[in-house]
């Protein structure tokens, strides 16, 4: 039943990165181009994403549990740190280059074009490296912070 | 601003949102696509399947699209070499960053939590100083 609804959140997502105009790259960037001939439409997507996810979340902090899961699974990481900082800054810089982020890239794979899947297998090669580096790079495994169960 | 498209921009929105929300109040899951597919790599058994099952409907839904409503304006001018670092940067930097523009961006913002909002800022500044220097001062 979860992969189920996976399976539709993920063709929602899908659609609404394909409606929204996330998945074309010169939209991207022309939302990026603050200084050239700017596009604000993208700002749009996430004015309209986040109350929506919002009241999700909401409506969620009055369940113990998902419907269809056993527990909510939260990120326990909560403050700032160089990690955050030093990350997302690589990942913008790789956004601006290509008007690629993760979701867009993989949504437009089956659409045939050939530049995407070599930004893809980049990205999954990034992905593998860090998988490689994060042991050798924190001392401990902490490269796996993403879930735990949350007590609300 | 002769390609400004809002109301498109909010109806892909609305479906963002929703997709994360439908995710999160079924399945205690948070909507990043750099996590999902991280997640993948670091072998959880059990937390496999939904996962693919978000990819599988992620990589169709385009496709529905293009059958229903025709092409979508996908355009790169990208060359190869700009692709790779740019791929490689995107996946190493995720996964440092714990998030990108769906984790960090739609979800992490909607909880309120501070780390998205520094990532969200930080991301947004770091992209739009690439794209300032690539097309205004290089590429000028």
């Amino acid at each position: 039943m979860s992969s189920f609804v996976a399976l539709i959140a993920g063709l929602l997502f899908g659609l609404g990165l394909t409606v929204s105009g996330m998945i074309n790259p010169a939209k991207v960037l022309g939302f990026l181009d603050v200084a050239g001939d700017w596009d604000p439409s993208l700002a749009f997507v996430m004015a309209a994403a986040i109350p929506v996810a919002a009241v999700g979340f909401a409506i969620a902090r009055r369940h113990s549990a998902p419907l269809c899961a056993q527990a909510f699974s939260s990120p326990t990481a909560t403050h700032v740190d160089w990690r955050l900082a030093v990350g997302v800054v690589l990942f913008g810089v790789g956004w601006g280059l290509a008007g690629y982020c993760p979701g867009p890239a993989l949504a437009s794979l089956f659409l045939g074009n050939p530049r995407v899947m070599v930004f893809v297998a980049a990205m999954l090669a990034g992905m593998a490296a860090f998988r490689f580096l994060a042991p050798r790079l924190f001392s401990a495994s902490r490269d796996e912070k993403t879930t735990s169960t949350l007590s609300r | 601003m002769e390609n400004f498209t809002p109301y498109s921009a909010i109806a892909g929105g609305l479906l963002i949102g929703l997709s994360a929300a439908v995710l999160w109040v079924a399945n205690g899951r948070i909507a990043g696509i750099s996590g999902i597919v991280g997640g993948l790599m670091s072998g959880a058994g059990g937390e496999r399947l939904w996962r693919l099952a978000f990819l599988a409907g992620l990589l169709v839904a385009p496709v529905v699209y293009m059958v229903i409503e025709g092409e979508p304006s996908v355009t790169s001018n990208a060359g190869t070499a700009t692709l790779i670092l740019a791929g490689l940067l995107v996946g190493f930097g995720t996964r440092l960053g714990g998030g990108c523009t769906s984790g960090h961006g739609v979800c992490g913002i909607a909880r309120l939590s501070p780390r998205s909002i520094t990532a969200t800022i930080l991301f947004m500044a770091a992209a739009a100083v690439t794209v300032f220097v690539t097309r205004h001062v290089v590429g000028g």
